[in-house]
């Protein structure tokens, strides 16, 4: 039995030795995928603490302003308002797809890396296609980060900037490399003498794996049926909403009533962060489940203690769980629930940067292995 | 690969690429235009109150609220259709740690994939017709995704046997 089982290990080494060699496709999409990650969720920390409110409060003020010119019959004040609002929304917007972009490139290169061994591709084709994908991952998000910033700036077209261009491109080659890489996965389905993938981290069934993979579907559930909530209780309520509080804004403008104005700018202060909190839960726990489950795949390529791998895998599941739940929060309990959301944040980027420490552990020991081998 | 394993793997790709299509149609066709519309009928709504024009504010305020609805339907779709299929992709890597039989598993897999699919199109159908037709049909799709999602829950949730 201890013969089979260390022989049975054995096997298990020359699997992963073979799938995760030095730079192979594997271990970059690895690697790049969990730091693209972190990036995102450190960008996205930073904005929610640093420009979030801020930028809220001037879009705020802006509409403010919109309300009482039109109040004064003032028409240039009334357009160049929300000129301003929109100079705002963009400037939040372009924050949000960095964060969103990192994140979600993130998570394809996490599913591609877990793809490798049925892209029938030759390992040097796989790894163009994951440098690639790579370059074109950290080259959009930096591009949308950057077009408030340069703007029209020495560009050669009227309505797109250099950034936006760059953006663009980086896109493109995100979308090349997939492609590749999905050619690569349905030559694999389509080869007549398909050879059966055997891939070690599949195999794996350890323990905080499978705490990773329950822990995670688990919270997609419950994403989804805080949105199927959502939608039957607050969808249509906030969409009469909107257009109600804003029409009541402008009849108040129109009747010079400008108690009435702020009282109207007050509840649309309120009903916005009200949809806003909803839809970050929801969208925020479904990530986070996503997340998780992809981390448990990769579980064997994390050289640390079992108890230590254990503990991270809770404190990632407890900061997934904690920063959807009282961001949901934060309306009624204010900065108290928005400290606690960050902090569950701060806890999803702790706990994933000691399993990226620890597969980076996992890779030093490979290489010493192979090295010693040759 | 097993055939509901395979069923959620290309399952799923197939719909990120078709979600991945529909994103690219909006973004060049559609998008610009749905802001443009939501951003002018909002300027003209106050621009009418300055002029005190309460009809022309009324008229303006229904077309906002007709390209919000239709925008923010249109940007819904399109992130449920990526988010799903990159559920279905992960969910299929994992199936063969659901332990249910097969002929379960399978059905689970198919629930998974046809909620998957019909949930984002009853939600884009709504921006055609306003009618119960289309959000019956969202809600069945959704359904079916939340039932599957839980009998696979449950599945992995089971208990290990000896030879795993």
């Amino acid at each position: 039995m201890a013969f089979s089982q260390s022989s049975t290990g054995e096997k298990m080494n020359e699997m992963h030795e073979s799938s995760f060699a030095p730079l192979s496709a594997r271990r970059l999409l690895l690697l790049g995928g969990i730091g693209l990650i972190l990036v995102g969720m450190l960008v996205g920390d930073i904005f929610a603490v640093f420009v979030l409110h801020q930028n809220a409060a001037r879009v705020g003020a802006s509409l403010a302003s919109a309300a009482h010119a039109a109040s004064a019959g003032d028409h240039s004040l009334g357009q160049a308002s929300f000129q301003d609002v929109g100079a705002f929304l963009e400037n939040r917007g372009t924050k949000v797809d960095t964060h969103v972009h990192l994140i979600d490139f993130g998570y394809l290169a996490l599913l591609l890396a877990i793809l490798q061994p049925w892209i029938a591709f030759a390992e040097r084709m796989k790894r163009r296609l994951a440098w690639l994908f790579l370059a074109g991952a950290i080259l959009l998000p930096v591009g949308v980060f950057l077009i408030h910033y340069v703007g029209l700036v020495y560009s050669p077209l009227e309505t797109i900037g250099w950034a936006s261009i760059f953006a663009d491109f980086g896109g493109l080659l995100v979308m090349i490399a997939t492609f590749g890489l999905l050619l690569g996965l349905g030559e694999h389905f389509r080869s007549r003498v398909s050879v059966p993938v055997k891939d070690a981290l599949l195999l794996d069934r350890s323990a905080s794996g499978r705490v990773l993979l329950v822990g995670g579907m688990v919270m997609v559930v419950a994403g989804f049926l805080h949105g199927a909530y959502y939608a039957a209780i607050d969808l249509y309520r906030h969409e009469a909403l909107d257009a109600s509080i804003l029409s009541d804004m402008a009849k108040a403008a129109a009747a010079n009533d400008a108690g009435m104005v702020d009282r109207s700018l007050e509840a649309y202060g309120q009903f916005q962060g009200d949809k806003a909190v909803k839809i970050a839960a929801h969208a925020h726990i479904i990530e986070f489940g996503l997340l998780t489950m992809l981390l448990a795949f990769f579980q064997p390529y994390v050289s640390l203690r079992e108890t230590w791998k254990f503990r991270w895998a809770y404190v990632l599941i407890l900061g997934s769980v904690l920063l959807p739940v009282c961001v949901l929060m934060e309306l009624d309990f204010g900065l108290v629930a928005g400290g606690l959301a960050d902090f569950g944040g701060l806890l999803v980027i702790v706990a994933l940067l000691a399993m990226w420490i620890g597969i980076l552990r996992y890779t030093g020991q490979l290489d010493g292995h192979l090295g010693e081998a040759r | 690969m097993n055939g509901a394993r395979r069923l959620l793997i290309l399952g799923g790709i197939a719909l990120a690429l078709w979600g991945m299509g529909y994103g690219l149609w909006y973004a060049v066709f559609a998008e610009h235009q749905a802001l443009n519309g939501i951003g002018s009928s909002l300027a003209a709504a106050f621009d009418a109150s300055a002029s005190r024009n309460p009809g022309a504010r009324e008229a303006a305020f229904g077309k906002y609220k007709q390209a919000k609805y239709v925008y923010d339907r249109q940007v819904d779709v399109h992130s449920h259709w990526i988010g799903l299929a990159m559920l279905l992709v992960v969910v299929g890597i994992a199936f063969d740690r659901v332990r249910f039989a097969e002929s379960y598993k399978r059905m689970l897999a198919l629930a998974l994939v046809a909620g998957a699919a019909i949930f984002p199109m009853g939600v884009l159908l709504q921006t055609f017709d306003h009618g119960s037709v289309p959000r019956a049909i969202t809600i069945l799709g959704s359904a079916l995704v939340i039932a599957a999602l839980v009998g696979i829950t449950l599945g992995l949730m089971g208990r290990q046997t000896l030879a795993e």
